[in-house]
């Protein structure tokens, strides 16, 4: 490329450069959000990868050293591992599933009209304002608790042997406390978006005798596509993090039934002290979370596309 | 349209919902006005003495004021840390905006796709060695750190909605940027700034990752309070509900008032 070329290309992109800041320098205005989180993403990211190589136990004094892959293999020989990674898939999936479909159907129902509607959508979307630890705790002991909880009640009142929801079912009821909180955001979201669903393509639908059943499937159903994946993204990013929950309820058991990615980590480094163990812990829930960002941004462009 | 017949068995069938959704919210209440004893009888008492006994009792048990003024201060400290950084960002990006502002903004994006538990150990250790384990300074740093994208992303919406001429206009009598931001985009859009702080409280003071990771007494906040009367002795459910409906309530009021631009932070601007 000759330097005219080169002269050729730049300059009108300087120009353009120089007038979109129209004699303001934005650096500075800019930067320091860039800045303290350039940091926050580089700083701890390398430690953990650092520390992944290492023989690095708060507690003893003797494991120094370079590790090499040792801590990988160990995490990957250890059957835990496998079981909070698939713990992790079936209560984000589990709870994926269940949000979506319920928040759709709210979303339909508080669409139509109906007396005291936006008094009952102020009820509906609650739970998703409530503390994790408290929507735990309130759960495991007023309504899940085997003997004096009223879940325990109503099953007696009916003559059936009360569940012991955390020894029997103990995923699935981590998974019920968890999609408590996480419907009403899926019904928040896709009601905001039924409501910019044009109702004359409805009206339109039903004079050419399309039952509500077809309308759905055919009008309403489409229209909520886009919103739907990003409920199920931005709801993944949330649910690959569970934590406070388990930890109040299960403490990650009975054994490791409950123990996810996130849970794994904090045991092996916070109550074991494996510094080591725990940051491999940590970099694999890294790859696992920008494996699946990578597909839900793919799936979403596509969706922005079409 | 709706035949009158019609919107009455929907009024059923949506409060019926409504009610089954919220039903854990109402139990946790009337459970807070019970003794401790009337708490735990099978079968469950709809009548009893209503007492306030444990609210007394939150208030006089374990530092539960040091807790809500640690929620408090956290909160709110890391929210105003928050704006100070983003909305200088905000008015550069949506009124001076490059050809690297989609990607800077898409990238802010990306840093929310990082797991928390990816970088748990390395930030214990850096707050272990620097003192600021356990104190309100780290937790306000790490809430300002996880909040940003999001704030950013939601002024910038807001502010795109300002004219740009109303701007232009001013910059024509000579206000710098400070006097732009403070004076004319402040006040035009602050219904927007003000849901973008409250939302920033309510993802703040709902944290319970790095609470209950990073402190232990001295910086607890709420959800860090309530997570220990999970342990045996702590168990006491007419206590456990009064306290988990104080350090509730604050913020379900503020979910309510921002409901509608909530959305709009919480899908990144995609749902409006």
């Amino acid at each position: 490329m000759t330097s005219s070329s080169l002269a050729r290309d730049v300059a009108p992109k300087l120009e353009k450069v120089r007038r979109s800041k129209r004699g303001v320098d934005t650096r500075p205005l800019v930067w320091p959000s860039i800045g303290v989180l350039l940091v926050w993403m580089i700083v701890p990211l390398a430690l953990t990868l650092w520390f992944s190589v290492l023989n690095y136990n708060l507690t003893d004094p003797t494991s120094t050293g370079f590790a090499g892959f040792g801590n990988y293999l160990y995490l990957l020989r250890d059957p835990a591992l496998a079981t909070a990674l698939l713990n992790t898939f079936l209560l984000v999936g589990g709870v994926l599933l269940t949000t979506v479909l319920l928040g759709t159907l709210f979303a339909v129902l508080f669409d139509q009209e109906f007396y005291g509607q936006g008094a009952a959508r102020l009820f509906v979307i609650a739970p998703f304002f409530v503390m994790p630890t408290v929507a735990a705790l309130v759960w495991k002991n007023l309504l899940m608790d085997p003997v004096n909880g009223l879940f325990a009640y109503f099953a007696r009142s009916i003559g059936l042997d009360p569940v012991v929801w955390f020894s029997d079912l103990p995923l699935t009821s981590v998974g019920i406390i968890v999609a408590w909180q996480w419907v009403p955001f899926a019904t928040l979201i896709l009601l905001t978006a039924m409501q910019s669903l044009d109702r004359e393509q409805i009206e339109a639908a039903r004079m050419d005798g399309a039952k509500a059943l077809a309308r759905f499937r055919h009008v309403v159903l489409p229209h909520l596509a886009r919103p739907v994946t990003i409920v199920v993204m931005i709801e993944t990013i949330f649910l690959l993090g569970i934590f406070a929950e388990i930890l109040v309820t299960t403490s990650g058991g009975p054994g490791d039934a409950t123990t996810n990615l996130p849970y794994l980590v904090y045991k092996t480094a916070l109550l074991q002290f494996d510094i080591g163990g725990g940051s491999a812990g940590g970099v694999i829930a890294i790859v696992v979370a920008n494996v699946v960002a990578f597909f839900l941004v793919r799936t979403v462009a596509r969706n922005l596309d079409s | 349209m709706t035949k009158p017949r019609t919107k009455i068995v929907m009024t059923f069938v949506g409060w019926g919902v409504a009610f089954l959704i919220f039903f854990p919210i109402i139990w946790m209440a009337i459970t807070s006005f019970k003794t401790e004893i009337d708490a735990v009888q099978t079968p469950p008492r709809l009548f009893f003495t209503p007492t306030l006994e444990n609210y007394t009792a939150v208030g006089d048990r374990v530092n539960y004021f040091q807790a809500v003024y640690n929620s408090v201060i956290e909160s709110v400290g890391s929210t105003i840390c928050c704006l100070l950084l983003a909305m200088p960002a905000a008015y550069a990006m949506s009124f001076y905006p490059t050809r690297k502002t989609k990607d800077l903004l898409m990238w802010m994006l990306s840093t929310k796709m990082m797991p928390a538990v990816g970088v748990l150990v390395p930030m214990y250790l850096i707050f272990r060695t620097t003192g600021l384990l356990d104190t309100k300074t780290g937790i306000v740093i790490i809430y300002t750190l996880m909040n940003l994208p999001i704030v950013v992303w939601m002024l910038y919406s807001f502010f795109r909605e300002v004219p740009k001429e109303i701007l232009e206009a001013s910059r024509m009598d000579g206000a710098g940027p400070g006097q732009q931001l403070l004076l004319l985009l402040l006040p035009l859009s602050l219904p927007g700034v003000m849901s973008t702080a409250l939302l920033s409280i309510i993802l703040s003071w709902n944290e319970a990752f790095w609470s209950i990771n990073l402190t232990a007494s001295n910086a607890a906040p709420l959800t860090q309070l309530i997570a220990s009367f999970s342990s045996p002795e702590g168990l006491f459910w007419a206590k456990l509900s009064a306290a988990s409906l104080l350090a509730i309530a604050p913020i379900l009021v503020f979910g309510w008032l921002t409901q509608r631009q909530l959305v709009r932070g919480l899908t990144f601007g995609a749902v409006k």
